[in-house]
C-alpha cells in the first residue's frame, strides 16, 4: 500500500515508534488506537498493542479513574512488545496527561487537546491550584504541541445537522487523521472502516470523514509541525497476513480444531471480562456448526459443555479466574468421566474480583492444583495473540485425542492485544482423530473396532484403555455400547461404581499416567534465543514472552551469555525441560505473580530458580527484565 | 418385532442394567424405577437412544439401574448437562432424574432456566421433603417447623411449592403423581414422554427411613379420597368419591358439596391448556390437616406447545449455513482484511 504525501514538509525515517493514545473513557481512544494499528499493519509494519481501560463502563468524566489508554508499537523492525516507554503521547484531557506522562521518553512529543485542560478538567485531574501544565512551563523537556481538537472538529463539522454531543464524538477521528498525516499513512484504510461502520448512518459517516480529513490537513497546514515521520515496512516472512487479537485467535483456533476433528463445537459460557470476546467471536460463526450457549452461570456453562461433549460434540467453556473457580467441581467431573473438554482461562488480576481489566498470570496454581482429590488436568499457555490460535488448536487436539479436560491459559494482555498474523492454510493444520468406536470393518477415523472394547461375554467396557491410557468415546445412540458414567469412582475397565480400596488407587494412578503420557506428543523444547548453555537462562510462560524476548535479544547483542526458553506446556512439562535448565549457571523466572512457575520448577527439577515478580496488573517492560538478569549474573 | 393380529407389537426389551439396585428396602424409588422401565418397554424405544442424566442424591443413582446411556453428574447441575447434550443431540430421548434438594436447593438456578428455555427433556422430580443421602436434614420442600437432624427446634424456612415455581418459570408441561399409585404414575409419565419441551413431573416419594409417611394423607386409602384430587382433561374437578367438587366463583376456587344444590356440571372442568386455571391448580397447596383446606391435585395440570431450545438453536445454525454457506475454514482464517508481504 502506498502513501502519497500531499505537501512538501520533510519526512524523517524512524525504525520504530511507540504512541500512547489516552483520554477519557468516552473519547473513543480504543477505536483511534486500533484503527491506526490496522493501518500500520496493512502498511507492512510489525505491530504490538496494549489496550488499557478502566473497569467501570463509564468512570466519572475527566478523572484519573476514567482514563483509557491504547499503546501501539510499530516498526520497520520486528517488535515484540507494545514498548517500555512511548515516543508520542496523545492526550485528550488533563487527567490523561497526568496519568501517563511517566510513560513518555524524555524529549518525547506531547500532543494535547487544549479543550481538555480547562479549569474543571485541571481540578478533576488534581493539578494543584488548577495550574495548567500546557502553559506553566513544567513540560519544557518535552516537545509540546497544544491543539484545540474540540474547536477544530466543531469547525470542520459546521453546517451538519448533528447535535453538539455527536459532533464532539468525532474528535477521535480528527486525532486519527492527524496521526495518519504525522506518520505518512494514507487514509484509505480509515475511510474504508468508516464507510463500513456507518453504512446505515450517512450523516455520521459524513461527520466522521470530515473530522478525519480535517485532522490530516491540519498537519499539513499547521505551522507547528515542521516534520513528519516514516516507518518503513518490516522485513517480515513472505506470505499473507491479517491482524488478530488473542481472543480472536483463541476463537479461530477452537473452530479450526473442531473442523479438523469433524465435530460440532459447543461453547457454553457466562460473560466475564476479559473472556467475553471469545463468545462474541464464536457466536458469529454458526455456519461452522458452532453452537453458543450463554448459560445462567459459570457452573452451568461448563456443565453444559460437559453435556455436549458427552453427546459427541467438542464442548468448550471459557472464563477468567473467579469464573474458573466456580467451574472447579465440574472440571473434576469431566476428569472422572474422561471426556474431551476445553476450559480457557483468560487470566486477569485476582484474587476474587481483583483487577478485572488488568492483566496477571496468577492462576497457574489454580489451573494445575485447584481441584479436590487427585485430578491432574493438562495445562497449556499461550504467549502472544497469534500463539492463542495455535494453543487453542492444541488444547482441542489434546482433549479429543486423550479424552481429558484441558486448561488453556491466556491473559487480558494478549487477549486484547493485537499483532500481524501470517495465517495458516487449513491443509497445513493436522487432522484430529477422536477415539470413537465404530463397527468392525468400518475403519473411517477409528482407532478401534467393536471387538477391542468388549469383554469375552460381549459386554462393552467404557473404561478399557489403549496403549496411551485413553478410553473409548462411545456416544449415545450407538447400539450395544450403553454405559453409565459419573463422578463416583469407577471399576477399572467396566466403569461400574466401585469403592474397592485397591481399585481406587489403581484408577488414580491410571488417570495420572494417562495425563503424564501426553508429554510423549510434545516436540522437544526449543530455546527461543541464546546459547545452548551459559551464564543465565530466562524462563518465561504466557504473555511475558515479548518483553523477555526483547530483553534476551538485547543482552545477547551486548555479548552476554543469556538464553531464553518459553514454556507452553505448563503441565505436564516437556520432558527435556529439566535437563535444559541445568545447563545454565543462573535461572531467572519473570512472572506477573509471586513466583508460581518458579516454585513448580524448583519442586520438579531441583533447580535454584530465581524470581522476578511484578504484581501491578501491568506487563513487564523489557528494561526491567534486562536489569534483573544483569543483577543475577553479578551474584 | 412380532406381528399380532396384523399389527406390529414392539418386542419386549429388558431395560434393567446388570447393577444391583441399592436403595433402602421399602424406598419409594423402586416403584418409580419399575414404572419407568415399564413405560420404556411399552414405548418401544431403542435402549441406545435413551439417556438418563442425574445430579446427586438417592434419586440420582437411578441411571445406574437402567441399561441405557446414563450420566450421573454433580449436585444440582443435571439441567445444565442436559441443556448442553440437547443442544447438540436433538435426536435422543433424554430423561432427567432429580430430587427436592438437588433440583430446588443447590440446582434451583439451573432448573428455572431449563424450564424457561424449554429444553426437551422429561424431568422426574422425586420429592420426599427430606435429605435422604446425607441422612436426614430438612429440604427446601420440608414444612416450616420440620424437626430434623439439622433443625432440632424446627425449620424456620418457608418451603417451596415446587409446581408453583415451575409454573412461574413458564414450564410447558406440569404434572404431579405419587409412588403409591403406579398406574397413575405410568399414565403421567407417558404423557410427559410425548410432550416436546421440558416436562416436569413431581412425584411424591416416600423416604421410609428419614421421613416416613410424609405423604400418607394423600396416598393411603383412609385419607386419600378427602385430600386427593385427580384431574383429568375435560372432566369436572370432583373428589371425596364424587361427593365434593371445586368450582370457580368470583375468580376464586371454592369447594362445593355435590347433591341437591350442585351437580358435577357446576364444577370447574379441567382444561390442561388453560394457563390461568393452571396457575390456580398449582396453588392448591394447603396443609390438608387444616380444616376446610383444598385437596391436593394430581395429574397433568398444564400443557403448552412452545418451540424447544434446541430447535431454535439448530434453526439458527441451519439459517447461518443457508445464508453464508457451509463454513469455509480457509475463508475464516483469512478474515476480511489481509495484506501480502512478498
Amino acid at each position: 500500500m502506498s502513501t502519497a504525501p500531499t505537501k512538501t514538509k520533510p519526512v524523517e525515517e524512524r525504525r520504530n515508534v511507540v504512541i500512547l493514545f489516552a483520554g477519557d473513557s468516552g473519547d473513543g481512544i480504543q477505536l483511534t488506537g486500533s484503527q491506526f494499528t490496522d493501518s500500520s499493519a496493512l502498511f507492512g509494519n510489525d505491530v504490538s498493542t496494549f489496550p488499557n481501560f478502566p473497569a467501570e463502563i463509564r468512570a466519572p468524566q475527566g478523572t484519573l479513574a476514567g482514563v483509557s489508554g491504547f499503546q501501539l508499537h510499530f516498526g520497520s523492525v520486528e517488535v515484540w512488545t507494545p514498548g517500555d516507554q512511548c515516543d508520542v503521547l496523545v492526550v485528550m484531557n488533563a487527567a490523561a496527561l497526568k496519568a501517563n506522562l511517566i510513560k513518555l521518553k524524555k524529549g518525547g512529543a506531547i500532543i494535547a487537546n487544549t479543550d481538555g485542560f480547562d479549569k474543571k478538567n485541571l481540578r478533576l485531574a488534581g493539578y494543584i491550584d488548577e495550574a495548567d501544565p500546557l502553559t506553566d512551563g513544567s513540560l519544557s523537556e518535552y516537545a509540546l504541541h497544544s491543539v484545540d481538537v474540540t474547536k477544530m472538529t466543531r469547525a470542520a463539522l459546521e453546517g451538519l445537522t448533528l447535535g453538539m454531543k455527536e459532533k464532539d464524538r468525532c474528535k477521535n477521528m480528527f486525532v486519527l487523521g492527524f496521526i495518519n498525516w504525522m506518520y505518512s499513512r494514507g487514509m484509505e484504510n480509515s475511510e474504508r472502516f468508516l464507510h463500513q461502520k456507518f453504512a446505515k448512518k450517512p450523516d455520521l459517516l459524513e461527520a466522521n470523514l470530515r473530522a478525519l480529513k480535517a485532522g490530516y490537513h491540519f498537519g499539513d497546514t499547521s505551522e507547528t509541525f515542521t516534520t513528519r515521520f516514516e516507518v518503513k515496512p518490516a522485513p517480515m516472512p513472505k506470505g499473507s497476513y491479517r491482524s488478530i487479537t488473542g481472543n480472536q485467535g483463541t476463537a479461530l483456533g477452537l473452530i479450526a480444531a473442531a473442523q479438523k476433528a469433524k465435530l460440532d463445537l459447543f461453547y457454553g459460557s457466562y460473560p466475564i471480562t476479559p473472556a467475553s470476546d471469545i463468545l462474541h467471536e464464536l457466536s458469529r460463526h454458526k455456519n461452522f456448526g458452532v453452537v453458543t450457549f450463554q448459560a445462567e452461570d459459570e457452573i452451568a456453562a461448563i456443565s453444559s459443555a460437559i453435556g455436549a461433549s458427552y453427546g459427541g460434540a467438542i464442548g468448550i467453556t471459557a472464563s477468567s479466574g473467579p469464573g474458573i473457580a466456580l467451574k472447579t467441581e465440574a472440571m473434576g467431573l469431566a476428569f472422572m468421566l474422561e471426556i474431551p473438554l476445553v476450559i480457557v482461562n483468560v487470566q486477569r488480576g485476582g484474587p476474587s474480583t481483583g483487577l478485572p481489566t488488568k492483566t496477571e498470570q496468577a492462576d497457574l496454581w489454580q489451573a494445575v492444583f485447584g481441584r479436590n482429590g487427585e485430578a491432574p488436568i493438562p495445562v497449556i499457555a499461550a504467549s502472544t495473540p497469534i500463539d492463542c490460535f495455535d494453543m487453542a488448536f492444541e488444547a482441542v487436539q489434546i482433549a479429543i485425542e486423550h479424552m481429558t479436560p484441558v486448561i488453556l491459559l491466556t491473559d487480558g494482555y494478549i487477549a486484547n492485544g493485537a499483532e500481524p498474523w501470517r495465517f495458516p492454510q487449513s491443509r497445513d493444520l493436522p487432522e484430529i482423530v477422536p477415539p470413537t468406536v465404530v463397527a468392525s470393518g468400518d475403519v473411517a477415523g477409528a482407532r478401534r473396532t467393536m471387538a477391542d472394547v468388549h469383554d469375552a461375554s460381549g459386554k462393552f467396557l467404557p473404561y478399557i484403555r489403549d496403549e496411551r491410557g485413553v478410553r473409548p468415546w462411545a456416544l449415545p445412540g450407538q447400539p450395544g455400547l450403553q454405559h453409565r458414567i459419573g463422578g463416583i469412582e469407577k471399576e477399572h475397565k467396566t466403569g461400574n461404581i466401585s469403592y474397592e480400596p485397591k481399585n481406587h488407587e489403581l484408577m488414580v494412578r491410571l488417570r495420572a499416567e494417562k495425563v503424564a503420557r501426553i508429554a510423549d506428543r510434545f516436540k522437544s523444547i526449543r530455546l527461543d534465543s541464546g546459547p545452548p548453555e551459559g551464564d543465565a537462562i530466562i524462563v518465561g510462560w504466557g504473555s511475558t514472552y515479548g518483553a523477555i524476548r526483547t530483553a534476551a535479544l538485547e543482552l545477547q547483542a551486548e555479548g552476554h551469555s543469556v538464553a531464553h526458553v518459553h514454556i507452553r506446556h505448563m503441565f505436564p512439562f516437556n520432558r527435556d525441560l529439566g535437563p535444559l535448565l541445568k545447563k545454565y549457571k543462573q535461572v531467572l523466572v519473570p512472572e506477573m505473580n509471586s513466583g508460581q512457575l518458579r516454585q513448580m520448577l524448583r519442586a520438579e527439577f531441583l533447580v535454584d530458580a530465581q524470581g522476578l515478580n511484578k504484581i501491578q496488573g501491568l506487563p513487564f517492560t523489557s528494561a526491567e527484565i534486562k536489569e534483573a538478569v544483569l543483577n543475577l549474573m553479578k551474584r | 418385532m412380532s406381528a399380532v393380529n396384523g399389527t406390529v407389537a414392539p418386542e419386549k426389551i429388558d431395560y434393567s442394567s446388570d447393577q444391583e439396585v441399592r436403595w433402602c428396602p421399602g424406598c419409594g424409588d423402586y416403584s418409580i424405577l419399575k414404572q419407568v422401565q415399564t413405560l420404556l418397554e411399552q414405548s418401544g424405544k431403542k435402549k441406545e437412544e435413551v439417556v438418563f442424566i442425574s445430579g446427586i442424591g438417592c434419586s440420582s443413582r437411578f441411571p445406574y439401574y437402567l441399561d441405557t446411556y446414563g450420566l450421573h453428574g454433580i449436585h444440582g447441575r443435571a439441567p445444565a448437562i442436559v441443556s448442553g447434550l440437547r443442544s447438540v443431540r436433538p435426536d435422543l430421548s433424554v430423561w432427567m432424574i432429580t430430587g427436592d434438594g438437588d433440583a430446588l436447593s443447590i440446582g434451583g438456578n439451573h432448573i428455572i432456566h431449563l424450564l424457561r428455555r424449554n429444553v426437551d427433556v422429561n424431568v422426574l422430580l422425586f420429592n420426599n421433603e427430606i435429605y435422604g443421602l446425607t441422612k436426614g436434614q430438612y429440604s427446601p420442600t420440608s414444612p416450616e417447623g420440620a424437626v430434623t437432624r439439622s433443625t432440632p427446634m424446627g425449620s424456620t424456612d418457608h418451603p417451596f411449592n415446587p409446581l408453583a415455581l415451575v409454573k412461574g418459570a413458564d414450564g410447558t408441561f406440569i404434572a404431579r403423581s405419587m409412588d403409591r399409585d403406579p398406574k397413575h404414575m405410568r399414565e403421567v409419565l407417558a404423557r410427559a414422554d410425548a410432550h416436546r419441551g421440558t416436562s416436569l413431573v413431581e412425584i411424591y416419594q416416600n423416604c421410609n427411613v428419614f421421613n416416613d409417611g410424609a405423604f400418607e394423607v394423600f396416598t393411603e386409602k383412609a385419607n386419600k379420597p378427602a385430600n386427593t384430587l385427580f384431574v383429568e382433561q375435560g372432566k369436572p374437578l370432583t373428589f371425596a368419591n364424587g361427593t365434593k367438587g371445586i368450582c370457580i366463583k368470583e375468580m376464586k376456587p371454592r369447594i362445593i358439596d355435590i347433591g341437591p344444590d350442585f351437580s358435577p356440571n357446576d364444577c370447574w372442568i379441567h382444561d390442561e391448556r388453560d394457563n390461568f386455571k393452571a396457575s390456580i391448580l398449582v396453588r392448591l397447596f394447603d396443609d390438608p390437616n387444616h380444616e376446610g383446606a383444598f385437596p391436593r391435585p394430581f395429574g397433568v395440570f398444564y400443557v403448552n406447545e412452545r418451540a424447544t431450545h434446541e430447535e431454535k438453536l439448530q434453526a439458527q445454525v441451519k439459517r447461518a449455513k443457508e445464508a453464508k454457506g457451509l463454513g469455509d475454514l480457509d475463508a475464516l482464517l483469512k478474515g476480511e482484511h489481509t495484506w501480502v508481504i512478498e
